[in-house]
């Protein structure tokens, strides 16, 4: 196998797993982290498939502004998610 | 019992949609040229526009009129949380001042975010960037000083002015083309005078110019936003 598409499994895996922290988290101000890492590789990523200025674009809104503002949002509100009453399992949510 | 089923319901509607767009999408040939218009650009884009990045030429030059509305679209998003947010008097609330490696570090790195900012949206016709990537760098720059200085805040009065004039002169660009007798973002300077040569900076026809009005504009307004959500309402005896 060619090294090169090694090196884009490899990001692809680390965006999934970003991603589905992210959505696990109970801790708001890690999940943002983790949405932000899912930017950050999507920008190397779009950079790997010779896209430089949608990676300029999306590690500059992506990663830091979107970021930035979500963590502004936390900050007015509340840090941690409250448990439903009823939790499904983690393979659907409602 | 009833969850359960629903359940089931909705599992065995999303397999088959899936199913079905799987067979529907193995016999789409992946990554073959099925349309002959990005050919055309590739071919004609510098005797027509006179910009090597066949990127921004198309969405300056031949989709124009698509990136008008997408600033509109930034000017209402930014409008919105202006008036969504909106307290008679608002000030900073920061309490804690950052840290000396992170003053130290904004003192020095933000002229060179906002020039990183500034060459990525002047070159837009020669290199990779435009706009939209530039405006958003200069706009990081001034969330680094919010995030390090506790008192500061963006020249409001100034971001302002800047941001409705450079948005209205986006649409005078425009309308000269209209004006001499072609249709609205028409590109006069190239069409008419071919100014420049192509692959050096003075070239490119109106691209440099629309490019650094929309960096200016996606600067100031992105940075708005920011101070937008950053400033707290205080709710005192006012």
């Amino acid at each position: 196998m060619n090294c090169i598409s090694c090196i884009n499994y490899i990001i692809i895996g680390i965006m999934v797993l970003s991603a589905v922290f992210a959505v696990e988290w109970r801790d708001l101000l890690a999940a943002v982290v983790g949405m932000a890492a899912v930017s950050l590789f999507a920008s190397l990523l779009f950079f790997f498939l010779q896209a430089p200025d949608v990676a300029m674009t999306e590690a500059a809104i992506g990663a830091a502004l979107s970021g930035a503002v979500f963590i502004f949002a936390i900050k007015r509100t509340r840090r941690f998610e409250t448990e439903e009453e009823e939790k499904p399992g983690w393979w659907v949510r409602w | 019992m009833v969850s359960i089923l629903k359940r089931s319901l909705a599992i065995i509607t999303i397999l088959i949609i899936g199913y079905w767009l799987a067979v529907a999408m193995s016999h789409v040939p992946f990554g073959q040229d099925k349309m002959l218009v990005g050919q055309y650009y590739l071919n004609h884009v510098k005797d027509q526009t006179g910009a090597i990045n066949a990127v921004t030429a198309i969405v300056v030059n031949y989709r124009g009129f698509d990136t008008l509305g997408e600033v509109t679209v930034l000017f209402i998003a930014s409008t919105g949380v202006g008036a969504l947010l909106w307290k008679r008097k608002r000030e900073r609330t920061a309490r804690v001042p950052g840290s000396v490696v992170l003053t130290t570090g904004t003192r020095f790195l933000f002229p060179f975010i906002v020039l990183f900012g500034a060459y990525i949206f002047i070159h837009g016709h020669l290199t990779p960037g435009g706009g939209f990537p530039g405006g958003a760098t200069i706009a990081t720059g001034f969330l680094l000083l919010y995030m390090a200085f506790t008192v500061y805040e963006i020249p409001h009065k100034g971001f302002e002015v800047t941001e409705g004039l450079v948005g209205m002169s986006y649409v005078a660009v425009g309308l000269i083309g209209l004006l001499i007798g072609s249709y609205f973002l028409y590109d006069w300077i190239w069409q008419t005078w071919h100014v420049g040569t192509v692959g050096k900076l003075f070239s490119g026809g109106f691209i440099p110019i629309i490019y650094i009005l929309i960096g200016l504009k996606v600067g100031t307004e992105l940075s708005g936003i920011i101070d937008n959500m950053l400033k707290e309402g205080v709710s005192g005896n006012d």
